[in-house]
């Protein structure tokens, strides 16, 4: 009986010390790249760093201000592309097309384009808009990028809009209410937070990207302020100066990665805030 | 007394479920009718074909008649928006929306047009009033509805009701997510009532029926089993269901 009881403590013991070492071994690999992205990038800022576009190729100096704007642009635009569509077709799934047929088609296709590979997305983009219109443009990278976000800002959308009680609805119509104005005034008020917080997790997924902008804002040297030429971005950046020769381009790429990597993590942090908030 | 609503041979089905069978009553103006009955006999079904809640879900299908002031509410092309302005509900559960409790009782108010200012204010402090609710929340007007007890939550959910003035009130099982104090707030506030609005409440509690109706219908698997006055259903029922029901031999 003793024994059994030892026997049970001891698998106790072995289950614990292997899953908290999993844990950890998953865990130490994201400090060590944040410790190196930390240590690495904080060197390379400055005030150039910020205000100066590339130095040409061997001379040191100049900075990233027009890969910074070039991924402000561009993920604004996505946004603006991505979200007004994504959080309709969300709608729709939860207050329209619910059980029906469609709805449940929108969904399945919904969860493939998820996992969609995202430089499947930058060469389909490349296929009907950089080719046909004769370049790279932020317009063709800002579409690519709200391709990724759609189906995100679908399912988020949707999720947070059934978590409205039907109940809810059902008092609102009870009131003489039309539809559409029980989800725009009383059902969107309902879901705002979590819809939001969707938006900006999708924000920062898609502001990471690299491979479908390869294809289809490309790159740029210089300040850009026309949205159908070749636009700089970050990653974009980051991923030509890291396979440079130069040891200026490698110092760049890290504050770079910096600058993406803070604003994504900051994104997130204030994302799980709201959501705390909602719950609390 | 005259009657406000006639129901004539109404049937009822969920997709190929018959939930209502032949139901034929009809309610007194301005007085309160419970209708009781155990789990699952259709009282709610009953009550939520009079606002043709029944409507925002597909499969759903209704016979008969329901007439309102003898009018039939099950005619084809009936403006839906109208009736539930005429015909408000409160539900089982306490559904302020997520917006401030003045935006709460205003939202019903703009539906109907109201857009002055002074109006609205004016509107939503007689429906408070007429709630009781108005003494309790009066200094916080503009906070979020579900910072409210349950108990004042659906008292705020009945003067959002009222405030559009509809002519009759229908009530879900209104007490059931109560305790015992707001529940005799919520009856009292019943009574009150009345003597604006036709009132009808679906109930379980027996005690309550009793307390708050002048009449009851006791339906059962989805028929009427007894329709009268509550003194007589409670005292003197003439159907040996209905006495088996409200002695408490089942249910």
């Amino acid at each position: 009986m003793r024994l059994h009881y030892q026997k049970r403590k001891l698998a106790n013991y072995v289950a614990l010390t292997v899953s908290v070492g999993s844990a950890a071994f998953g865990i130490i690999f994201l400090f060590w790249i944040l410790k190196d992205v930390f240590t690495f990038g904080f060197a390379a800022l400055n005030v150039d760093f910020f205000t100066q576009v590339s130095a040409p190729p061997g001379e040191s100096g100049g900075g990233m201000a027009h890969a910074i704007l070039g991924t402000l642009t561009i993920t604004v635009l996505a946004t603006a592309f991505g979200v007004p569509a994504g959080i309709l077709a969300g709608t729709y799934l939860s207050e329209y097309g619910r059980k029906s047929k469609t709805a449940s088609v929108v969904r399945f296709v919904s969860d493939i384009l998820v996992s969609a590979p995202s430089i499947v997305i930058g060469v389909f983009v490349y296929a009907i808009l950089v080719k046909p219109f004769g370049g790279f443009s932020a317009i063709a990278g800002a579409v690519a990028l709200a391709i990724i976000m759609l189906p995100v800002v679908v399912r988020t959308a949707e999720e947070m809009l059934k978590l409205v009680p039907d109940a809810t609805r059902e008092a609102a119509l009870a009131l003489g209410a039309p539809h559409w104005k029980v989800t725009v005034s009383v059902v969107y008020r309902g879901a705002l937070r979590g819809i939001v917080t969707g938006i900006m997790l999708a924000v920062a997924r898609v502001s990471g990207e690299t491979a479908p902008l390869l294809f289809t804002s490309f790159n740029n040297s210089f300040w850009n302020f026309n949205l159908t030429e070749p636009t700089a971005t970050l990653t974009v950046t980051i991923f030509n100066y890291a396979m440079g020769p130069y040891e200026d381009w490698h110092q760049m790429a890290w504050g770079a990665a910096l600058l993406i990597t803070a604003t994504v993590l900051l994104v997130t942090i204030i994302s799980r805030i709201i959501v705390r908030g909602r719950a609390g | 007394m005259k009657d406000k609503f006639t129901i004539k041979n109404l049937n009822f089905w969920y997709g190929d479920k018959h939930a209502l069978k032949g139901i034929n009553l009809s309610m007194k103006e301005r007085e309160v009718t419970a209708l009781i009955g155990p789990s699952g006999c259709g009282k709610t079904t009953f009550l939520r074909c009079m606002n043709r809640m029944h409507d925002l879900y597909p499969g759903n299908r209704y016979e008969g008649e329901i007439l309102l002031d003898g009018k039939n509410l099950l005619e084809k092309g009936l403006d839906l928006i109208k009736l539930r302005s005429r015909v408000g509900m409160v539900f089982q559960k306490p559904t302020p929306f997520p917006m401030s409790m003045y935006d709460n009782i205003a939202f019903g108010l703009k539906l109907m047009g109201v857009k002055s200012k002074s109006e609205l204010t004016s509107r939503v402090e007689k429906a408070l009033k007429d709630s009781a609710l108005w003494e309790e929340i009066k200094d916080r007007l503009h906070e979020p509805a579900l910072s409210l007890s349950g108990g004042q939550q659906q008292r705020l959910c009945i003067a959002r009701a009222v405030a559009v003035e509809p002519d009759v009130i229908l009530m879900d099982e209104p007490c059931s997510a109560l305790d015992p104090v707001a529940t005799a707030k919520i009856e009292d506030l019943i009574t009150d009532l009345k003597q604006n609005y036709t009132v009808v409440i679906v109930t379980h509690n027996m005690q309550q029926a009793a307390r708050v109706s002048q009449y009851t219908g006791f339906f059962m698997l989805g028929e009427v089993i007894e329709f009268d006055t509550t003194e007589k259903i409670f005292t003197a029922p003439a159907n040996k269901l209905t006495e088996d029901y409200i002695t408490g031999r089942f249910g």
